[in-house]
Parts: structure tokens; sequence; C-alpha cells
């Protein structure tokens, strides 16, 4: 069969470097040009959509592609957007500035609570994770000075980006921002997954013995990934903080670690792919469904999981992959 | 003798109050070919664990290339040239063959803190992993995820693993374990294929394997080493049939 051999080496060079940058560029391009011409007085829910999108991302990279369980992602995601917050209203003004706060408070949160759970394995660093979600959200709480305690953080007042496009009510500008955020993100992410670095996480994620066996230090890459990860989830927790100009206890509560692991489930682990649409497909049909039944809606959430898992258990990205290569073999058949 | 690799030096492991190992000594030199058979319970997996580092040895040294490695990681043995297969297959199951053993080769030439290069595609690394694929003849699975596999091709993927760290000493634990008994002859054709100046140790129970691979023979029983010798020599000697061979022999007449 010659079809198999040029699965084994897809096309190199230029062309795969293209591929890795065009196709995240047209096709999230696409899904916010869809979203900003659907929901044109909703630009807020899409911005705060894509904050979350970028923390189901970052717990794709410890859940999926390293097999890390944790249950307080939303830790980092909140501590960041906090900072972001505090930084802003101490006078930093320039969003990407903000950004760069976030992304860099993530990145240490990460590394910290990396160094902690991936220490342990199995049920014990499940709940290791929810603990330390725990005592960041006992903190927030008690540390109103820094976070406005269950009144929440209030005033952010970002400038404008490039000193030219102002923050609007309407987070047109937002929107837009956050979207060419998602983008790069993105993109950096699909190179990083399929970088040696990647391979070996995924490796570890297999056979934790196994990756050692070939001589691998295991527990320095995971803190690592986490790290990436924290990076990730604190760009989400800024953008958060830097168009709702607001910051809750919600932000670093159980309630949202949990919501973006079943949507990582839902779309499927180990696939940024799968991250993405699993985050978007839930927070759109819970925005919708919430809307047009705001007393059941949670039962239908619950009745697309228990779907999700029985139709499709490795999730929505690999059941539509999986479907779509079957359709294009048709195809190819005379 | 040629020059010796690793060297066991009264190595005994205890769990609690028992003995699973006790004062086993012996030495594997460059491209030496043995086996080392001992009947269930014997303390085979026991000794290549130690030998590995997975458990650390309650008394004795190993010594590797005239280094003492007792106290050293895994992947410090790893790196230093000790390399060993499993009994049951651990593979990394998400990936494809080639990811498989280019991960192997990409770990071995510290490229694994590389962020943004490629992976298995990389000039270099391709060639590596294919050269090894096409040795041990399964290079025309290359795309295939490893679930796919059937076991005798996993157990040889899981060889292919191991020769990517260019191992001076190649421990395979009951290569052939699991696999249907008209695939073995196969999995021992690939071992045949190896390296001439690679030391491989042969966990086996096979003894057809064992008399086709190697020269010498080691025997363990109840933890001790009870034999050293000809792989012709081994069936002859009173102790070996007492612990182990009478077994096999009864078997054979059996069968």
């Amino acid at each position: 069969m010659t079809g198999q051999h040029t699965s084994v080496e897809p096309r190199l060079g230029p062309p795969a470097a293209v591929r890795q940058l065009a196709v995240p560029v047209i096709v999230i391009g696409l899904l916010g040009a869809a979203g900003y011409l659907v929901f044109p007085e909703d630009l807020a829910f899409l911005t705060r959509l894509i904050s979350i999108t970028l923390l189901v991302l970052s717990l794709d990279l410890v859940v999926g592609y390293c097999g890390v369980a944790t249950l307080g992602h939303a830790a980092i995601f909140g501590v960041a957007a906090y900072a972001v917050g505090n930084a802003c209203i101490a006078g930093l003004a320039d969003p990407l500035l903000l950004l760069a706060v976030g992304g860099l408070s993530g990145l240490v949160m990460g590394l910290v609570s990396g160094a902690i759970v991936t220490r342990f394995h199995g049920l014990p660093q499940l709940v290791l994770s929810i603990a330390i979600g725990q005592l960041v959200g006992a903190l927030s709480n008690k540390l109103s000075s820094l976070t406005g305690g269950s009144d929440g953080l209030s005033g952010i007042t970002p400038g404008r980006i490039f000193g030219v496009f102002g923050f609007d009510m309407f987070s047109r500008t937002g929107y837009l921002f956050s979207l060419a955020v998602l983008i790069v993100v993105f993109i950096v992410l699909t190179r990083l997954v399929a970088s040696p670095f990647g391979l070996l996480c995924r490796g570890i994620r297999d056979n934790n013995l196994r990756a050692r066996m070939i001589g691998a230090a295991v527990y320095p890459r995971l803190i690592a990934m986490y790290g990436v990860s924290g990076v990730v989830a604190g760009i989400g927790g800024a953008l958060m903080a830097i168009n709702t100009g607001v910051v809750g206890l919600d932000s670093v509560g159980f309630e949202r670690s949990a919501e973006a692991l079943v949507m990582l489930v839902l779309g499927g682990a180990g696939s940024l792919w799968g991250a993405l649409f699993g985050a978007i497909v839930f927070q759109l049909f819970e925005h919708v469904v919430s809307a047009a039944n705001p007393y059941h809606w949670l039962t239908l959430v619950g009745l697309l999981l228990v779907a999700i898992v029985l139709f499709a258990p490795q999730g929505l990205g690999p059941a539509v992959a999986s479907r779509w290569r079957r359709l294009r073999r048709a195809g190819a058949r005379p | 003798m040629t020059r010796p690799l690793l060297e066991l030096r009264n190595v005994s492991r205890a769990f609690g109050g028992l003995r699973v190992n006790a004062e086993v000594s012996f030495t594997l030199g460059e491209g030496e070919r043995v086996a080392l058979i001992g009947p269930n319970g014997a303390g085979k997996t026991t000794l290549v664990n130690v030998i590995t580092g997975d458990l650390a040895p309650s008394e004795g040294r190993v010594v590797f290339d005239g280094q003492d490695i007792t106290d050293l990681s895994i992947p410090a043995r790893v790196k230093a040239g000790l390399v060993r297969t499993f009994q049951i297959t651990r593979l990394f199951t998400g990936l494809t063959v080639a990811e498989n053993v280019a991960l192997a080769v990409m770990q071995r030439r510290g490229m694994t803190w590389r962020f943004f290069a490629r992976a298995t595609f990389t000039p270099g690394v391709r060639e590596e992993w294919r050269r090894i694929l096409e040795l041990l003849g399964i290079a025309d699975l290359a795309a295939r995820p490893v679930t796919e596999l059937a076991y005798g091709q996993q157990r040889l993927l899981d060889l292919a693993i191991g020769l990517a760290l260019n191992p001076k000493v190649l421990i395979l634990d009951e290569p052939a374990a699991g696999v249907p008994h008209d695939e073995a002859p196969k999995i021992l054709e690939a071992i045949d294929r190896l390296p001439r100046e690679i030391a491989v140790l042969m966990i086996e129970h096979d003894m057809d394997l064992v008399f086709k691979f190697a020269r010498r023979v080691l025997v363990l029983a109840n933890g001790r080493l009870i034999f050293e010798g000809d792989a012709g020599a081994v069936t002859r000697d009173e102790e070996v049939r007492r612990a182990y061979l009478g077994s096999y022999a009864d078997g054979r007449r059996r069968a």
C-alpha cells in the first residue's frame, strides 16, 4: 500500500510549518467571525468564553498531555486575574503588559502547584489539587485588601491597546483582542505539543516507568509542562480581568475547575482541538439553553454530558475527526 | 572472556524476612549472549530489577563498565548503557510505532528539552528509528498506533525501544512471554540480528529458546545461583536437574 507510506512521512518543511500556522488562524478566525455575526449583542459573553477556553486549553496540557489529575486548575487562572487586577489598579494600564503580568503570575502559580501536585499519583494527586484550589479560594476570601473579598475586585480600567484601540462598552475591542490572543496561544501550543518535549510528556502520560526506563527524568518535565500550562491559564485570567473589569471569588473556585474539566472531557483530552471545541460547545450550549429555559437548563447540560459519554466516550474532537477521516476515505474510493 | 561490562558482587535482596536473592555473583562480558533461567519464583525478575535500579539490593554491589552503579538512579543507568525490556510490554500506548522509537532516540540524544523543534521527523532522528525498525523487520508498521499491533509485534517494538538507547548491555526479560508459540522464532531471529558488540542477558522460560540463543547459562533457584557454565552442560548438571530441569524433561516426555 502506498498510502501507508505517505502517512508515515507527512509533508515536511515549509508546508507542514505553514499548515501549523494557517489552520488555526483560518478555523479560529472563521469561528470568531461566526460568533460576531450570531451574537452581535452578546460579545461580552463571547469574550468570557474565550477566557475560559484558554483555561481549558491550559488544563489539557496537564490532564490530556501529561495524565495529571487535577480539580484545582482555576486557582492558577484566578490568582493571575487578581494579580492583573491589582497591577491595573496600581497604575499599569497597558493591556499587553497586563497580559504579561497574567502570564508571569500564572507561570509562578503553575510551577509551585505543579511541584506539589505531580509529586503524587492517582487519587492523592486529585485530592491535593482540590486542596490547593480550596486554599487559594479561602485566601482570596480572607485577603480582601488584595481581592475585594466576596465583593470582588473592581475598578479595573485598562488603557488602549497599542495606545490606539480603547475598550468599548460593547466589548468589540475586547472580543477582537481576546480572539487574537487565543489564535496566537493556540499556534504556540500546537508547536509545543508536537515538539520532542511534548512527545516525551505524552510518553510519560502513557507509561511513567517506561519513560524513566528510556532515561528520562519525569518530575522536571511535569513541572515544566505545569509552568507552561500556568502561563496559558494566567493569560486566560488576565483577559477575564481586562475585559470584565471585575474579578470575583468564582474565578478561583472549585466549580470553575470542575467545569473546565468537564469541558475538556467533553471535547476530548489530549487534543488541542478537542479542548477548543469542548469549551466552545459546552459554553454555547449553556448560554443558549439557560436563556431558553432558565429552570431546567442544568438538567439539559447533564443530559448532553450523558449523551456524549455514551456515544463519543473519547470526546467530541476524536469522534468528529474519525467521522471526517472515514468520510474522506469513502470519498477517495471510486 | 571479553572485557567485563556488568558485574554482580554478592547481591542479595530481601523483602522483610524473605530473601529473594542471596549472594548472587556473576560477570557479563562485551558481546556475550547469556541466558538466566530458573523455576517460577526463583527470583529472576527481582534480580533484573536490582540490576536496572528498580530495586536497591539489601547487600552487595552492582558494577557496570568499571563503575559502581549500585546507588545510581534508573535514568543514569540507562544513560550509561544499561537497558532492559519488560516481561509484560510497556509501551507508549498513545503514540505510533515510529514515535515510540523516536522518543527513545531523542531522549538518548538529549533533545527532549526542546520545546519548539520538530520531533519524530527531525533529520537524523528519522533515519535512526527507521534503521532500527528495519533491522527488526517492523518498518512497515511505523505509522500504526501501538494499540493496533499484535502482541508479537509489540514485543519487537519493546526491543526496538531498547535498541534505540544504544545499549552496551541489554537485558531481555522473557522476550517471548505471551507470544503465540509459532511466533516465538521470529522474536529469536530479531534477537539474533542485534549488533554483535551488545552484551545480552536473556531471562527465559522456554528452554528451546535458551539453547538456541545462549552459549553460557546461569541457573537461579531459591534466589541462589546454582549453576554457571556451558549451555550444553546445564542439562547434565545434577543439581540443576533436581531444581528445575526435571519438570522440563518430564514435560518433554509427556509432550
